[in-house]
């Protein structure tokens, strides 16, 4: 449904995403993750027929963004990262202009529709410059799915959000993506996490990684680790425990527990604990840590920086 | 089509929510009125003494121009620079529209609310049909009405042009100002310091006042209509242009 093919974009000299390629299936939800002012929302504009690319091409829902822009856009569905309202609109008057915009045949049902499906039919007659920043965001999603587009694209979807909504937008997303294709950006990494069935990771206008969350996760962690918590001050025991064999490294956390790596073929942690008891210390916690999201961001955002 | 109706129909219900609107309403309406009223009595005073001939709708519309050369820009000036600063520009350029249907949609929007207060104006005439002899001259009420509506098309795709440049307000305010008091006036200057010739007849032709006032006195040539509705052509198309450079920025 979306498929991008060496996307370029440039800010006069500044170079704001570099040689993107990716696609995003129906079916699909698709993250787009990084820091900001990577090139997500850069991207995401280019695919809504904001602005073309410097160079490259992309297709989405099958017509070229350049060629056939109108076409993609009637196939769009968009929520840029400030919502676009008109503040002297009630929402229902808002939806109703975009929906006749978009040529909708029964366009106030559609309109009820979506109010329906973001869960703001009772605010209908309320004015957007009213509303809540978590409404607007709201009305917002209504107006990118008002006419049932087959590509919705989301940019910081859930930016602003209060716990209780951000979960509530999840599964609406979710629900979206069991039959259209969804691009959304986040920094959020547990969201990444939770809702996309890819991750594309990038960094300063570059994609760095691009893969299910589980398998970038799998493939990132080149080693297992593990925290050990002791009585008393570990200090005396990070030698002890650096030489036992499989052991790769030994770091004493702010906290004063012990973090140690070790390969994950050989596991370690019986020959630690008696290690522990060994040199007269009082074993209170040995357990794993699995490398998060977050880690494997940084780490690749790091690793990118030191290249340049 | 639809669509420049669907920008245009949103643009003329926002002026009867916003004070601008109605302030351009109020200077409009109370200047011809206390101004109708002054001339009225001005001549029937006259008239007691020594015959005169009656005002005619030119005291209606000849202010209406000077009027609208100030009060166009503050119509125009929000119509897309507003929309770029409140962030609504991504929504309409991802909208399912061409550039020039929004372009020339906010145009029209204002259009109608301008042609609202000509309308409006219409009691004027009327009353001056009742209180003359003989009632007023049709052909010169025809031609009159003529001359501002093609004269305010000019002025608000200017406007609109201009306004599609900026992404404040007030610059666009000024900018179509300075602009429509050249088109108006300003041009003909060099006119005063050259020989008489071609060159002195270019600036001539060029400015909109003397095309204004003779049409509001009764001769109208192919010209008049084509230099306004070629001037309301280039404002809408820099318009347009204007917004599709602001997509390659």
């Amino acid at each position: 449904m979306i498929q991008a093919t060496g996307l370029t974009k440039d800010y006069g000299p500044r170079r704001a995403i570099e040689n993107l390629t990716f696609e995003a299936k129906q079916g699909e939800v698709v993250g787009f993750l990084g820091p900001n002012g990577a090139g997500k929302t850069t991207t995401m504009r280019i695919l809504t027929g904001y602005m073309p690319p410097t160079y490259g091409s992309a297709k989405v829902a099958g017509f070229d963004i350049i060629a056939e822009s109108i076409e993609v856009r009637r196939r769009v569905g968009y929520l840029p990262e400030t919502v676009p309202l008109y503040p002297d609109m009630t929402v229902f008057e808002y939806l109703k202009f975009m929906a006749d915009l978009r040529h909708l045949p029964n366009g106030e049902d559609m309109v009820d529709d979506a109010l329906a499906l973001v869960g703001m039919d009772d605010r209908a007659d309320g004015y957007v410059s009213n509303l809540s920043k978590g409404m607007r965001q709201r009305i917002g999603l209504a107006q990118a799915l008002l006419h049932k587009p087959e590509v919705l694209i989301l940019d910081e979807p859930t930016i602003g959000l209060d716990p209780a909504q951000v979960v509530e937008f999840r599964t609406i997303i979710r629900e979206i993506g069991k039959e259209r294709t969804v691009l959304l950006s986040t920094h959020i990494l547990s969201e990444a996490q939770q809702l996309c069935d890819r991750v594309l990771i990038i960094n300063k206008g570059r994609i760095v990684a691009e893969d299910t969350p589980e398998n970038l996760q799998a493939r990132l962690v080149g080693a297992e680790r593990a925290v050990l918590r002791i009585k008393g001050e570990a200090d005396d025991l990070a030698p002890v425990i650096a030489k036992i064999k499989g052991v790769l490294g030994v770091n004493i956390q702010p906290d004063g527990s012990l973090e140690f790596q070790f390969s994950p073929s050989l596991d370690v942690r019986p020959e630690v604990a008696r290690a522990v008891l060994a040199s007269g210390y009082d074993l209170l916690e040995l357990s794993p840590v699995g490398m998060s999201l977050e880690e494997i961001f940084l780490q690749l955002t790091q690793d990118n920086a030191k290249e340049k | 089509m639809r669509n420049i109706w669907t920008i245009a129909r949103r643009e003329y219900r926002h002026y009867f929510i916003s004070p601008i609107a109605y302030i351009v309403a109020l200077v409009t309406l109370l200047w011809i009125g206390i101004y109708f009223v002054v001339v009225i009595n001005y001549v029937s005073a006259q008239a007691y003494y020594s015959a005169s001939s009656a005002p005619d709708v030119s005291i209606v519309v000849g202010q209406m121009a000077t009027i609208f050369l100030l009060t166009s820009p503050a119509l125009t000036m929000r119509l897309l620079a507003d929309e770029q600063r409140m962030g609504t520009m991504e929504l309409l350029l991802t909208a399912p529209l061409h550039d020039w249907e929004l372009v020339v949609g906010k145009w029209l929007g204002s259009f109608l609310f301008t042609l609202t207060l000509i309308g409006i104006s219409l009691i004027y005439p009327l009353v001056l049909h009742t209180m003359t002899t003989g009632g007023i001259d049709q052909g010169l009420l025809l031609s009159s009405y003529m001359a501002i509506i093609l004269l305010s098309a000019v002025f608000l795709a200017i406007g609109t042009a201009i306004s599609a440049l900026f992404s404040n307000q007030f610059a666009a305010f000024f900018a179509t100002l300075a602009t429509l008091l050249t088109l108006w006036w300003l041009i003909s200057l060099p006119t005063y310091v050259l020989p008489a010739g071609t060159i002195s007849n270019i600036f001539n032709y060029l400015a909109l006042n003397g095309r204004f006032n003779a049409m509001v006195g009764g001769v109208i040539t192919n010209a008049d209509i084509v230099y306004h509705l070629s001037l309301t052509a280039l404002g809408l198309f820099t318009g347009a242009v204007a917004v599709e450079i602001r997509r390659w920025r």
